[in-house]
């Protein structure tokens, strides 16, 4: 990684600071544990990968012909395991999270860095369990782990994986707890909560996810542990136990885990959309607020995953009706991005335009979401291909897009290298296109009623199912042209200059990449987020000096 | 290639609601996509960046448009909700005097029976233009029963009964599949309804293979071996409470609270007598569970339910 | 030991800190958050639990009566105890008392919390001796409730061991931490200027001591008067 890096003539940055191994395994540096979840989050990524180019293979024909039917369900088991759990939940905050968060608010670091290495390798050690029921034989569950067949049924290394996702629990909550402090606590004088930037809101509202739904997952896969491992019987309709109660458990967490994943992807296209439209964010704090709103509803809405499980018609009704409240403060956000554009200066550099394909893909997320909290056509479209579509509109459209767009737009100020753009252009399109290749066949599918989870299917729907694979082949290129011109910009790139992309916040102040502590010194905040305008730059400039005579206009 | 359907065929009563729902939810999703995809394509196109030290005026928000797309939305929200729980409580609310079928899961099949005794597996022959009621358990892990031509789905859980209702409108031969992952055979779970004109369904049920014991029937007949007639007698005077005419009326139980009786309840009344004690009754009943199959206790159930006054 | 060229010393704070007090305060609340994340974890348990004893009232009272109601007492004051000499030990730390008689307070602490530890033990074994572990073994015959059957009191018991399992298991933890802090201690770490590990582990340690307080009444005590 710092291969370039001479003793003489290099400026000192956290990359070059100390040398060896040790110096990488044992860092208290939020940078640089940032950059060992990337590498460890890239490895499942490229596991999760395979078993859905995997998946697409099998489905190519209707019959089930190139897996047996158990090892293709163990497939899109250890898919969404891996996904899920090992890489979109930690994604952007352990990686862009951990990296920005204190470069953002000014702080040296995160408020507790021995917990937040602590964190890491709990995710690693919980990734080890995932990765050792893989290759001792799988598991065949399904990532929702439902009872009783995971419970009682299942032959395969289901306690082993459970384990494995209640260590990688502890180390989202201890994050979160991180986050959470460190928000609280270590902002840099001045820096009151409307001048922090959205990043900075939207991992806050993450954060509280994190702590607060966590926990309860966590008990509930140690149940179905137990549950395995003594017989115990909370989840087993044989000693009266009843299963559907493990749903309830398992969505309480696991519908604001999918917030989990998407607000940070929020945080993200509010900085860089500021950024390349060179203004600040319309509605601020309408933005920041609905990130908050989203956080607090999605507690509340756990329901909506079983309107076909029993669940009396009254209680689906409520769980429906505390659902649609979510979509405003998604449109909120969407309007007033949309809105940023307007009489911006805008420049389609590749985050750009990884903005736009979220922005896109996001709201036919959010609108097809709206098919399955609607009662009446949820019960059609429930565990079918629609669903899988919607997720993976919302998931990979939406929080991969963010994603990707975050690692580009921070990409020169946590390695010191710009990434190409001609091929970064490429891959964004490669990208879209790819993904709606692949996904949009699947809402078809799924409203003529194929169900998720399907090792074969009838023929009539082998059209829909081979664009849907030919999509993602699509797609698999395109990731795989991203990965490999960022691996080849970290050696050839050329070298970043401390702001490339002329934006704003105390990140771009510092040099790329930054000295170890972050900050010469602690600057003073009086300016508000995204000073993009003219009066508001030439402001900030005046203010960076730490003077203490300013302390007074400090909120 | 040439046929490449939309819709799956709409078969059912039911059918063409979900159906107008789902079209017009498809044009709420067409509209806000052109919406927002041609603000951000207009935008970024008109507000090009034309050189790099351009200034854009700073514009901090507009409280009215914050308003509008705040309230304008959540509008729309709650008439989708409306109209999606309109058409969930009719998909919920069977008419009156459903034809009763009855479907057990099982890893990985669906076992079926008719109330004239007629069983059948994978496949379930229902009339034309007459409501069916499907009462359905599991015998291990959850299953999910969902014919798509009809657009109805519910979960089968062990341990319980769920129900869903339709009314085929179209003859022909339709999937059923199984929605709720059930383990490696899964995606074998798989049948067929067959609609038949109400005479054919007639003649297929008296026809070959036709069962000489109706559901209420060979519930009778395990009612009297498994010795349930010494207590439930007819009459009040058993020492178990009369089961004549209670389906579907309010019981009082011993600890003062009440509850419907309905199949849930004499499931469970069944299986583990000892959980609801009628006001006025011993808890001497011996426990069942464990000891009648799930076709069985279905029988049970449904000459349960046809114990009615009158019919004494 | 406890001068104040020493206490100035350890007032330093870590370098990610800007001030001791800002230290003070991230410590704190982060303890909070922590145990906030606790009490959902709990909360799950405690829900599934209540689900149940609405369905199975007769079983969980039946339950409970197996309970001995002496070593849940016995626990309790042990338990409310070492919370006072937990917050002794804090004290201590505050008003500078002295290394000595901190230890001596977190020594009381780890006592209690072992004597707690070792009734719960008691407890465990009577059950194995009654087949009342929920497993494969477990066996149910109590005449005095006819209508209990073996599934829903195995579940009660499944709660009963879960969610004292998951709380000893907290106390285990606890212990620890506290050997930890006479470490700590000994090594001059903590003074009246800088005692926030002290007390941030006391938090711990109390907001354990608060969820045996609930398992108490819902396991032992609920349905007892029948």
């Amino acid at each position: 990684m710092s291969d370039a890096v001479k003793a003489n003539g290099e400026p000192k940055n956290y990359l070059n600071d100390t040398y060896g191994i040790k110096s990488w395994l044992l860092t208290l540096d939020h940078k640089r544990i940032g950059i060992m979840y990337l590498i460890t989050l890239t490895a499942f990524f490229l596991v999760g990968g395979v078993f859905a180019a995997f998946i697409r293979l099998e489905l190519m024909t209707p019959k089930g012909d190139l897996f047996e039917a158990e090892t293709y369900n163990k497939m899109f088991t250890m898919h969404g395991v891996v996904m899920i759990f090992f890489f979109l939940i930690p994604s952007i905050p352990a990686v862009l999270g951990n990296f920005l968060i204190p470069l953002q608010i000014g702080a040296r670091d995160v408020a507790f860095p021995k917990l937040n290495l602590a964190s890491y390798y709990l995710y690693a050690l919980g990734g080890m369990f995932a990765i050792a029921a893989i290759l001792m034989g799988g598991i065949d569950t399904g990532w929702t782990f439902y009872t009783p067949y995971s419970s009682s049924y299942s032959n395969s290394f289901v306690s082993l994986a459970l384990v494995g996702v209640f260590i990688n629990g502890f180390s989202s909550i201890l994050t979160g707890v991180n986050f959470m402090v460190t928000i609280h606590k270590m902002r840099a004088p001045g820096l009151t909560w409307f001048r922090l930037p959205l990043f900075i809101w939207g991992h806050y509202a993450t954060s509280l996810i994190q702590v607060l739904g966590t926990p309860v997952v966590a008990i509930t896969l140690l149940l179905v542990v137990f549950e395995r491992v003594f017989n115990i019987g909370i989840f087993d309709p044989t000693y009266g136990g009843d299963p559907v109660l493990f749903q309830h458990m398992f969505w309480f967490y696991s519908h604001p885990a999918v917030y989990i994943m998407i607000l940070p992807g929020f945080a993200v296209i509010s900085d860089v959309i500021a950024c390349f439209s060179r203004k600040r964010i319309f509605g601020y704090s309408f933005v920041a607020f609905s990130s908050l709103a989203i956080a607090v509803l999605g507690f509340l809405v756990w329901g909506h995953h079983m309107f076909v499980s029993g669940q009396s018609t009254y209680a689906s009704m409520v769980f429906s009706f505390i659902t649609f409240f979510v979509a405003v403060p998604s449109a909120v956000k969407i309007f007033n991005w949309s809105f940023t554009l307007h009489k911006g200066s805008i420049k389609l550099d590749s985050p750009m335009l990884y903005v736009m394909g979220f922005i896109g893909l996001f709201t036919i997320g959010g609108l097809t979401g709206l098919f399955l909290s609607t009662l009446g056509t949820d019960v059609h479209l429930h565990d079918t291909y629609f669903v899988v579509a919607h997720f993976h509109y919302v998931m990979v459209g939406g929080m991969v897009m963010a994603f990707l767009c975050g690692l580009h737009f921070w990409w020169p100020k946590m390695t010191g290298r710009m990434y190409p753009e001609g091929p970064a252009k490429l891959g964004v399109m490669f990208v879209f296109a790819g993904f709606n290749l692949t996904f949009l066949p699947q809402f078809i599918l799924g409203y003529m009623g194929m169900p998720r989870r399907y090792h074969a299917y009838p023929e009539e729907w082998q059209a829909l199912n081979i664009m849907s694979t030919a999509g993602a082949t699509v797609l698999g290129l395109g990731f795989g042209l991203t990965i490999a011109y960022f691996i080849w910009s970290l050696f050839k790139g050329e070298k970043a200059p401390a702001n490339p992309f002329q934006a704003k916040g105390l990140e771009w102040d510092i040099p790329s990449p930054p000295i170890a502590h972050n900050f010469e010194a602690i600057p003073i905040v009086t300016w508000e987020a995204y000073p993009y305008g003219p009066e508001e730059a030439a402001s900030q400039s005046t203010e960076t000096a730490t003077e203490p005579a300013k302390e007074d206009e400090v909120v | 290639m040439s046929d490449f359907p939309l819709f799956p065929a709409q078969a059912s009563t039911i059918a063409w609601q979900v159906d107008a729902l789902y079209g017009f939810l498809v044009l709420l999703t067409v509209v806000f996509c052109i919406l927002v995809f041609g603000m951000v394509t207009i935008f970024a196109i008109k507000y090009r960046r034309r050189s790099d030290d351009e200034q854009p005026e700073q514009n901090h928000g507009n409280l009215a448009l914050e308003l509008s797309w705040t309230i304008i939305p959540l509008f729309i929200a709650l008439f989708v909700f409306l109209l999606g729980a309109d058409v969930f409580f009719r998909l919920q609310r069977a008419p009156a005097d459903p034809l009763e079928i009855y479907a057990v899961g099982k890893q990985w099949m669906w076992k079926i029976q008719h109330e004239s005794g007629k069983r059948e597996i994978n496949t379930l022959h229902v009339p034309k233009g007459q409501p069916v009621r499907l009462t359905m358990t599991s015998e291990d892990v959850l299953h999910d029963f969902f014919i798509p031509a009809f657009r109805v789905k519910n979960d089968v859980i062990p341990g319980r009964y769920t129900t869903l209702w339709f009314e085929a409108t179209q003859l022909g031969e339709f999937h059923i599949f199984c929605a709720e992952y059930c383990g490696t055979l899964h995606s074998g779970m798989i049948g067929k309804v067959i609609v038949m004109d109400p005479t054919d369904y007639h003649d297929w049920l008296m026809g070959a293979s036709a069962s000489d014991e109706s559901m209420v029937e060979a519930g009778q007949r395990q009612f009297q071996a498994l010795g349930c007639e010494t207590c439930h007698k007819s009459t009040s005077s058993g020492q178990g409470p009369s089961l004549v005419g209670i389906y579907d009326k309010p019981v009082k139980l011993k600890n003062g609270q009440e509850v419907t009786v309905d199949v849930d309840y004499i499931r469970e009344s069944i299986l583990q007598p000892r959980a609801k004690i009628v006001d006025g009754y011993e808890p001497i009943m011996p426990i069942f569970e464990g000891q009648i199959s799930e076709q069985s206790l279905l029988q049970i159930v449904s000459y349960i339910k046809s114990l009615t006054e009158s019919a004494e | 030991m406890s001068d104040h060229a020493q206490g100035a010393h350890s007032l330093h704070h870590l370098h990610q800190f800007e001030s001791a007090e800002q230290q003070y305060e991230s410590a704190t609340l982060g303890m909070w958050a922590f145990i906030v994340q606790e009490i959902l974890f709990f909360g799950g348990l405690f829900c599934a639990y209540t689900v149940y004893r609405n369905t199975y009232i007769e079983a969980f009272t039946a339950g409970s009566h197996h309970l001995d109601i002496f070593w849940g007492t016995l626990n309790t004051v042990v338990l409310i105890a070492s919370s006072l000499t937990m917050a002794m030990a804090v004290r201590s730390a505050q008003t500078n008392s002295g290394p000595g008689r901190i230890i001596g307070w977190l020594i009381a602490t780890i006592i209690l919390g072992c004597t707690f530890l070792g009734v719960k033990a008691i407890e465990y074994t009577g059950k194995w001796h009654h087949h009342l572990i929920p497993n494969s073994t477990f066996q149910w015959n109590d005449p005095a409730f006819p209508t209990v059957t073996l599934g829903p009191a195995k579940i009660f018991y499944s709660f009963y061991f879960v969610m004292t399992g998951m709380h000893a298991l907290h106390m285990i933890i606890g212990v620890g931490i506290m050997l930890w802090m006479i470490a700590k201690v000994r090594r001059n770490e903590i003074s009246a200027q800088y005692f926030t590990p002290i007390e941030i582990s006391g938090l711990y340690w109390h907001f354990v001591d608060i969820v045996w307080i609930f398992l108490f009444p819902l396991l032992y005590l609920i349905g007892r008067h029948h």
